[in-house]
C-alpha cells in the first residue's frame, strides 16, 4: 500500500517536472478533467512530431515498439499504444493493463520493459509483459518506471476495451461495452457498429445497441430518431445511461425537442425507482450479511450460553483462535490457498473446541451455579488468551489470504452487485446452523446435552457422565466459535482483539432470540443485522450501534425472556 | 395463643395504626368475602395449569387447599400474589381492589402474605434481622434508610420470638437454622407483618410430629383475625385444622365442604384413588 | 440530626474496625502531607510530590472500589460499566479546567478551547456553557453520572433484568460511550481527550500545595465515601439491600419495591464513582475516552474481588494493592500485567470468593474461638 502511494507520488512528481503541467493522480475528480484538458493543449504546438512518429511506428515489430516506449516521452506515449493496439490485438492485454497499473518498469541500458509487482509476502517480483512468465524477485529500485499520464490511461482504458469488445470472452465483451459507454464519441459509435456485425451473445447486443442510441441522442439527431432512441435506453441502469438522461431533461435552451425531454425525464424517474429498489436489496444484503457473521459468532453462545446456561466471557476468543488457526494453515501450506481453507474449517474446530474444554474442566467446573464469578473469570481467560496471542503472534493484524474462488463479485446489474466471500459466509453460517440443530435435535449427544440441562441430577440418576456430556457441550459451542473464527478471517484482517468486538453483539442476538431457543437465535442475528445496516446511513455506525442497543434494552422492557421465551414454572 | 392476639391489638392500639395503615385503600369486605377469583385461566406452553377456576374466601376463614401435584394450588398463590400473570378471569380482594392491577410488593402492602413452599428466609442475616425487616411499617427507600425501631417493635419481635420458639436463636444466622425452624422463622415473619390474608403453602413438611401440632395450634389461633390460606399434603394435618376443604383437580374445583363430606366425595376419590370401583 | 448522632454511634461501637480504618487513613493523609509541606527536599522525612500524586490516585480508585462494592459486594448487581460514571465526572472536571485555561492555550482563543480551534469551530457547543464556573461544573459531575444510572437503573431493574444480562448491559453501556466521546464530532476533544490543564480555582495544578490539597482532599471523600456507606449498610436499608442479594423475590413478597432500592443503591454507588473521577482527573492532568474501556471497568471489579467483596474496608484495600502491584510489576515486565490481571480474576474466583479479607476472617476465626455457632455480628462488619 505505502509503496503504491509513493509510486504515485513519484510519477507525479516526474509529471511536473517534465510538462509544467500538474495532474491530480486521481482520475474521477473533475479537476483531473481540467488538468488533462491544459495538457493536451500544452501538447498541441508538438502535434507534427507526433505525426511524424505515428508515421514511423507503422513499420515496426512489437518488440521494437517495446523498446520505443521505454525512451518515450508522455507526447510519443500515446502514438505507440496506438501502435500496439493494431498490431498486438489480444496479447497486448496484460502488457496495457500492468501499464495502467503503473507496473511497467524497463532496465535502463537493455531497454527492456518487465512488469514488477509486489507479492503476497511484500516483495518485488518481476515478470515477462507479454508471456507472464517469472523472472524472480528484483529491486524495483533498479529499474525505471515506463511514465504515463491521465491522457495515456484514458487511452489505455480505450485501448484494453476494445480488445476485450473483440476478443474476449462473453462476459469481457459485455464488462468492456459497459466500460466504453463512459465517453462515447466517434471512434466508439464506429467500433461499437463493427463489433455488432460480428457479435451474437444477446446481452452484448444490448449493451452495444445502447451505446449507439445514446450516441444518436448525443449528436443532432431528428425528433423521431432521438425518441426511438430513448425508447432503447429505457430502464437501463448504467450511470452513463442515467447521466446522459438527466443532462437531457434538465438542459433549457439547447435546442432538444421538448417531447424527447419530457420522454427522458420520465425514464430517468423510472430509472431512478429501479435503482434505488436495487439499492434497498443491496443493503438488505449487507445486513443479511452482517447478520450470518452475527449468526456464526452467537449460535456458539447459543450452545453454552443457551443451553448449559454457562457465561464464557472468553467465547470472543475462541473465534480469534479460530481466525488464528486459518492463519497458521496458510502460512504452513502457502502452495495451496484454495486447499488450506478445507484444512482450516475441521483444524479451528479442533484448536477452540481443545479450548473450551480445558477452560470447562478446569475453571468453568469449579464455579458452577456461580454465574457472575463464571462471568469473571472467564474474562480473565480472555485476557490470558490475548496476550499470549499478542506475544505469539505480535499485536499486529494479521491478513488471511482468500481462496480465488471466494474472490470477486456476482454482478447482478449495475448497479447491484453481491461480493462472493459473502455470498459464501452467508450460506456457510446456513449450514452451521442447521448441522448444530442436527446434532442437538437428531444425535445422543444432543439428547444428552438437552437433558443435562433441563434436570442435572435426574440426567446423572439415569447413568448420564454429566461431566463429560458438560464438556463435550462446551467443546462444541466453542468449536462452533472456531468455525466461525474461520469466516471471520475471510472478511476481515486477523488480530488479537477480533473476538472482542463480537462478543457483545453476539450476547444480544442470544438474548435478543431468547436464551436457550435456536431459531429465536437465527431470527435475531438476521433482524439486528438488517436493523444495523439500515440505521447506519441515516445515524451513522456508532449510533446505530447505540440505537440498537437502547431498542434491546427497551424490548427487553417488554418482553424479558427474548423474542421466544421458554414458557412454564420452571423458566424463572 | 390468645395472650398473643392480646397483645396484637394492644400495639396496634399504641403505635396509633390500625389496619390498614398508611395508604393503601380499606379494604372492602361488606359481603364478608374477602377474596373473589372468578374464571381464572392461566396456561404455560398449551398446558393450563389453572383452567377457569372459581374460588371464594370468606373473611377470616381457614381454608385449606388440596389437590394432586399439577393441580394449580402453588399457580394460584402465584396468580394473587403478583407473580404470575393470567390469561383470564378477575381476582379481587375485598368488594374493590383488583389484584391483577397490582406488583408483588403493592398486594404484599395491601396485606396479602405468603409464605413459600421451599422455606425462603435471608440466610446471611440473622433471626432477629429477619423479623425486623418483615415488620409491618412503610417499605419505602428513604423510609428504611433512617428506621430504626421503636420499643414496641423490637417488644413485638421479641414476642414473634417466644411464639414461634426461636428466642434462643434470636442472633443467629438463618442459614444456621435446621430445615423446621427455618419453616417456623418464615411463619414468624408473616406474622410480625400482620397480614390481612394469610397464604401458607406446604407449612409442615419437614417438621416433626411436635412441630406439626404446634403449627396447627397456631394457624388455628389466626384465623377469625387473620383470613388463612392453607396448601398442604399431609392429610392428618389438614384434618386437624380445617373447617372448609377445596379441592383442586386439573385447574379447577372439583370439590368445597367439610373434610368429611370432601373425603366421601365420588369424584375426589376417584381422582385420588383411581377408577371407583 | 438523629441520624449524625447514629452514624457516629455506630463508629464508636463496631468492634473498632472502621474506627481503625479511618484512623489509619487520617494519619496517612497527615503525615504525607506534612512530610511534603515542611521537610525540604533532600531530607529523609520529604515525601515527594511525585508520592503524594500517587497516593492521591490510589485514594481516587478505592472511592470507586468502594462504590463497586456497594452494589456488587451488598446487592449482587455486578457493574462492567462503573468506568462509565468516573469517566463522567472525571469529563465535567475535566471541561472546568479546560475553560479555566482561557487564552493560555496553544491557539489564544480566550472563548475556545484549543481542540475546537483545531476542528474550525467558531462557538463553543451549547452543553459547554456554564463548565467555566467550578460550582456548576461539579453540579454537572455529579448530575450527569446521577441521570444516566437512574435512567439506566430504572429501565434495567424495573424489567428485572438481573444477573449476568445486566452486567452485560452495563458494559455494552460503557462501550457505547466510549465509541462516542471517540469521536470528534461530540465536541469532547475526541481521541486526545481534554488535556494541558493549568489552574483550578486560580491555584496552579502543579504547585506542591495544590497537589497536596487535592490529596488531602481525596482522603477526605474517601473517609466521607466510607462512612455514608457504612451508615448506609447498617441502616435496615443496608438489610433490605442484603435481603434483595440473597432472596429477592422474598423481599418483593414482603413488600419492599426492590427495584426502587436498586436504582437508588446504584444511583448512589455513580455518585461515589463520579467524585472519584472528578478528583481524579485535576491530579493526572488529563480524561480521555480510554476511561470508558470496557477493560478498565472489568479491572476495578478484579480490585473490589481481590480485597473481598462484602466489605469496605477490604474493597479499599483490594484497589489499593492491586494498583501498588500493578505499577511495581509493569515496571518490572511491562508485556506481563496482563497475564497477571487475567490471572487474578480466575484465582480469586476460585480460590478467594471472599477475598483478601474472608482469608483473613477464616484465619483469625480458626485461631480465635473456633467452632461455635456462626453470630451475625462476626458477619455483619463493615
Amino acid at each position: 500500500m505505502l509503496k503504491t502511494v509513493r509510486c504515485i507520488a513519484s510519477v507525479m512528481a516526474l509529471l511536473v517536472l517534465a510538462g509544467g503541467v500538474a495532474v491530480a493522480a486521481d482520475a474521477q475528480s473533475e479537476t483531473t478533467e481540467e488538468a488533462t484538458a491544459t495538457e493536451v493543449t500544452s501538447a498541441e504546438p508538438q502535434v507534427d512530431s507526433v505525426a511524424v512518429a505515428t508515421v514511423a511506428i507503422e513499420a515496426r515489430t512489437v518488440p521494437d515498439l517495446l523498446r520505443d516506449l521505454a525512451q518515450a516521452s508522455l507526447n510519443e506515449t500515446p502514438a505507440i499504444v496506438d501502435a500496439l493496439a493494431s498490431s498486438g490485438g489480444l496479447s497486448m492485454l496484460p502488457l496495457f493493463q500492468a501499464m495502467l497499473a503503473g507496473e511497467l518498469y524497463y532496465e535502463r541500458e537493455t531497454l527492456r520493459i518487465l512488469r514488477i509487482a509486489e507479492n503476497e509476502a511484500g516483495d518485488d517480483v518481476a515478470s515477462d509483459v507479454l508471456t507472464d512468465a517469472d523472472l524472480g524477485p528484483v529491486n524495483a529500485r533498479d529499474y525505471r518506471k515506463v511514465r504515463i499520464n491521465n491522457r495515456v490511461r484514458g487511452q489505455l482504458r480505450d485501448a484494453i476495451a476494445r480488445i476485450n469488445l473483440t476478443e474476449g470472452s462473453a462476459d469481457q465483451r459485455r464488462a468492456a461495452a459497459t466500460a466504453m459507454l463512459d465517453g462515447i464519441d466517434d471512434s466508439t459509435v464506429a467500433a461499437f457498429e463493427q463489433a455488432l456485425k460480428t457479435e451474437t451473445d444477446a446481452q452484448v447486443r444490448d449493451v452495444i445497441e445502447v451505446g449507439i442510441a445514446m450516441a444518436v441522442l448525443k449528436s443532432a439527431a431528428t425528433e423521431s430518431e432521438q425518441l426511438v432512441a430513448l425508447e432503447q435506453l429505457d430502464g437501463r441502469l448504467e450511470a452513463p445511461v442515467r447521466n446522459l438522461l438527466t443532462s437531457i431533461a434538465e438542459s433549457s435552451g439547447d435546442g432538444r425537442p421538448t417531447a424527447v425531454q419530457r420522454q427522458a425525464a420520465a425514464i430517468v424517474s423510472g430509472i431512478n425507482a429501479r435503482i434505488e429498489h436495487y439499492q434497498f436489496l443491496e443493503q438488505l444484503f449487507f445486513g443479511l450479511s452482517l447478520g450470518s457473521v452475527l449468526l456464526l459468532a452467537a449460535i456458539g453462545l447459543a450452545v453454552t450460553f443457551g443451553v448449559m446456561g454457562v457465561i464464557n466471557m472468553a467465547h470472543g476468543e475462541m473465534l480469534m483462535l479460530g481466525a488464528y488457526t486459518t492463519y497458521v494453515i496458510q502460512q504452513l501450506m502457502p502452495q495451496s490457498i484454495n486447499l488450506s481453507i478445507w484444512v482450516a474449517i475441521p483444524s479451528a474446530f479442533i484448536v477452540a473446541a481443545l479450548f473450551g474444554m480445558l477452560i470447562q474442566r478446569f475453571v468453568i467446573r469449579y464455579l458452577a451455579g456461580r454465574p457472575l464469578e463464571t462471568l469473571l473469570a472467564t474474562f480473565g481467560i480472555s485476557l490470558i488468551l490475548q496476550q499470549s496471542v499478542r506475544t505469539i503472534f505480535s499485536p499486529l493484524n494479521r491478513r488471511v489470504i482468500s481462496p480465488d474462488w471466494m474472490s470477486g463479485s456476482w454482478q447482478i446489474n449495475p448497479v447491484l452487485s453481491l461480493t462472493n466471500n459473502r455470498l459464501y459466509i452467508l450460506a456457510f453460517s446456513l449450514i452451521v446452523f442447521f448441522i448444530l440443530l442436527l446434532i442437538l435435535k437428531r444425535t445422543s449427544l444432543g439428547l444428552n446435552v438437552r437433558a443435562v440441562s433441563q434436570n442435572r441430577d435426574m440426567a446423572r440418576a439415569m447413568g448420564i457422565r454429566t461431566d463429560i456430556v458438560d464438556a463435550m457441550t462446551f467443546g462444541l459451542g466453542s468449536g462452533i466459535a472456531g468455525i466461525a473464527g474461520v469466516a471471520l478471517s475471510q472478511l476481515t484482517n486477523v488480530g488479537p482483539n477480533l473476538g472482542q468486538q463480537y462478543i457483545i453483539d453476539s450476547f444480544m442476538v442470544v438474548v435478543f432470540g431468547g436464551v436457550g431457543n435456536l431459531f429465536g437465535t437465527l431470527l435475531a442475528a438476521f433482524s439486528l443485522g438488517v436493523a444495523n445496516k439500515f440505521l447506519e446511513p441515516v445515524t451513522g455506525a456508532v449510533l446505530a450501534n447505540t440505537f440498537i442497543l437502547i431498542f434491546i434494552i427497551l424490548f427487553i422492557q417488554k418482553r424479558p425472556k427474548g423474542l421466544f421465551p421458554q414458557k412454564g414454572r420452571a423458566a424463572e | 395463643m390468645s395472650k398473643f392476639t392480646e397483645q396484637m391489638q394492644a400495639y396496634r392500639y399504641n403505635t396509633g395504626f390500625a389496619l390498614p395503615p398508611y395508604n393503601s385503600p380499606p379494604i372492602d369486605v361488606s359481603h364478608n368475602i374477602i377474596l373473589y377469583i372468578e374464571g381464572l385461566t392461566v396456561s404455560f406452553d398449551g398446558f393450563r395449569a389453572l383452567n377457569d377456576l372459581n374460588l371464594y374466601i370468606n373473611d377470616g376463614e381457614l381454608r385449606c387447599l388440596i389437590g394432586a401435584n399439577g393441580a394449580g394450588k402453588t399457580t394460584l398463590m402465584d396468580v394473587i400474589t403478583g407473580k404470575t400473570r393470567c390469561d383470564q378471569g378477575t381476582v379481587y380482594f375485598g368488594q374493590t381492589i383488583n389484584l391483577l392491577a397490582h406488583t408483588e410488593p403493592e398486594i404484599a402492602e395491601l396485606g396479602i402474605g405468603r409464605k413459600f413452599q421451599k422455606p425462603t428466609v435471608f440466610e446471611a442475616q440473622s433471626v432477629f434481622a429477619n423479623l425486623e425487616l418483615s415488620l409491618r411499617t412503610s417499605k419505602r427507600v428513604w423510609h428504611t434508610l433512617l428506621a430504626s425501631l421503636s420499643p414496641v417493635e423490637r417488644d413485638r419481635i421479641d414476642d414473634v420470638l417466644d411464639i414461634i420458639g426461636l428466642a434462643a436463636q434470636r442472633d443467629m444466622l438463618a442459614g444456621a437454622l435446621s430445615h423446621g425452624q427455618k419453616q417456623w422463622l418464615e411463619i414468624g415473619m408473616l406474622l410480625v407483618s400482620e397480614p390481612r390474608l394469610l397464604l401458607i403453602d406446604e407449612p409442615v413438611a419437614g417438621m416433626t410430629a411436635q412441630e406439626t401440632e404446634r403449627t396447627a395450634e397456631l394457624l388455628t389461633s389466626l384465623a377469625g383475625d387473620h383470613t388463612v390460606v392453607v396448601v398442604e399434603h399431609d392429610m392428618e394435618f389438614v384434618r386437624s385444622i380445617a373447617r372448609t376443604v377445596t379441592v383442586l383437580h386439573q385447574g379447577t374445583v372439583l370439590a368445597e365442604g367439610t373434610m368429611d363430606y370432601v373425603q366421601n366425595h365420588p369424584e375426589v376419590i376417584e381422582v385420588y384413588l383411581g377408577e371407583a370401583p | 440530626m438523629n441520624a449524625f448522632g447514629r452514624m457516629l454511634a455506630q463508629l464508636r461501637n463496631d468492634g473498632g474496625s472502621s474506627a481503625m480504618f479511618l484512623g489509619v487513613l487520617t494519619a496517612v493523609t497527615l503525615l504525607a502531607g506534612f512530610a511534603n509541606l515542611v521537610f525540604p527536599e533532600g531530607s529523609i522525612f520529604h515525601v515527594s510530590t511525585f508520592t503524594i500524586t500517587l497516593l492521591g490516585k490510589y485514594f481516587c480508585y478505592a472511592l470507586l472500589a468502594l462504590a463497586v462494592d456497594v452494589i456488587w459486594g451488598y446487592c449482587g448487581i455486578l457493574s462492567l460499566g462503573h468506568g462509565a460514571f468516573f469517566a463522567l465526572g472525571g469529563y465535567c472536571m475535566g471541561m472546568y479546567l479546560m475553560r479555566q485555561i482561557g487564552d493560555r492555550g496553544v491557539y489564544g482563543n480566550p472563548e475556545l478551547p484549543d481542540f475546537m480551534v483545531f476542528l474550525n469551530w467558531d462557538a463553543l457547543p451549547w452543553y459547554w456553557h456554564g463548565f467555566d464556573m467550578f460550582w456548576f461544573a461539579m453540579l454537572m459531575a455529579l448530575i450527569v453520572p446521577g441521570v444516566l444510572a437512574y435512567v439506566f437503573g430504572w429501565l434495567a431493574f424495573r424489567s428485572r433484568v438481573t444477573g449476568v444480562y445486566l452486567s452485560i448491559m452495563t458494559q455494552a453501556l460503557t462501550y457505547a460511550l466510549m465509541l462516542a466521546f471517540f469521536r470528534n464530532e461530540m465536541g469532547f476533544g475526541g481521541n486526545n481527550g481534554l488535556t494541558d490543564f493549568k489552574d483550578i480555582l486560580g491555584f496552579n495544578l502543579q504547585a506542591d500545595s495544590t497537589r497536596v490539597t487535592l490529596f488531602a482532599i481525596s482522603a477526605l471523600m474517601l473517609g466521607l465515601a466510607f462512612i455514608a456507606s457504612r451508615f448506609i449498610m447498617q441502616s435496615r436499608l443496608g438489610r433490605v439491600v442484603l435481603a434483595i442479594r440473597d432472596a429477592e423475590s422474598r423481599a418483593r413478597f414482603l413488600g419492599y419495591r426492590t427495584h426502587d432500592y436498586k436504582v437508588w443503591l446504584f444511583v448512589f454507588s455513580a455518585l461515589l464513582a463520579a467524585i472519584a473521577g472528578a478528583l481524579y482527573v485535576p491530579q493526572v492532568g488529563i480524561i480521555n475516552p480510554g476511561e470508558f474501556a470496557p477493560l478498565n471497568s472489568i479491572e476495578l471489579v478484579v480490585w473490589v474481588a481481590v480485597g473481598g467483596r462484602g466489605t469496605l474496608y477490604g474493597a479499599v484495600c483490594g484497589a489499593i494493592l492491586v494498583n501498588y502491584a500493578k505499577s511495581k510489576f509493569t515496571a518490572l515486565i511491562p508485556e506481563g500485567w496482563i497475564f497477571m490481571l487475567g490471572a487474578l480474576f480466575v484465582v480469586v474466583t476460585i480460590f478467594l470468593p471472599k477475598g483478601i479479607v474472608g482469608l483473613l476472617n477464616k484465619r483469625r476465626r480458626k485461631n480465635g474461638t473456633g467452632g461455635g455457632t456462626p453470630l451475625a455480628s462476626a458477619e455483619a462488619g463493615a
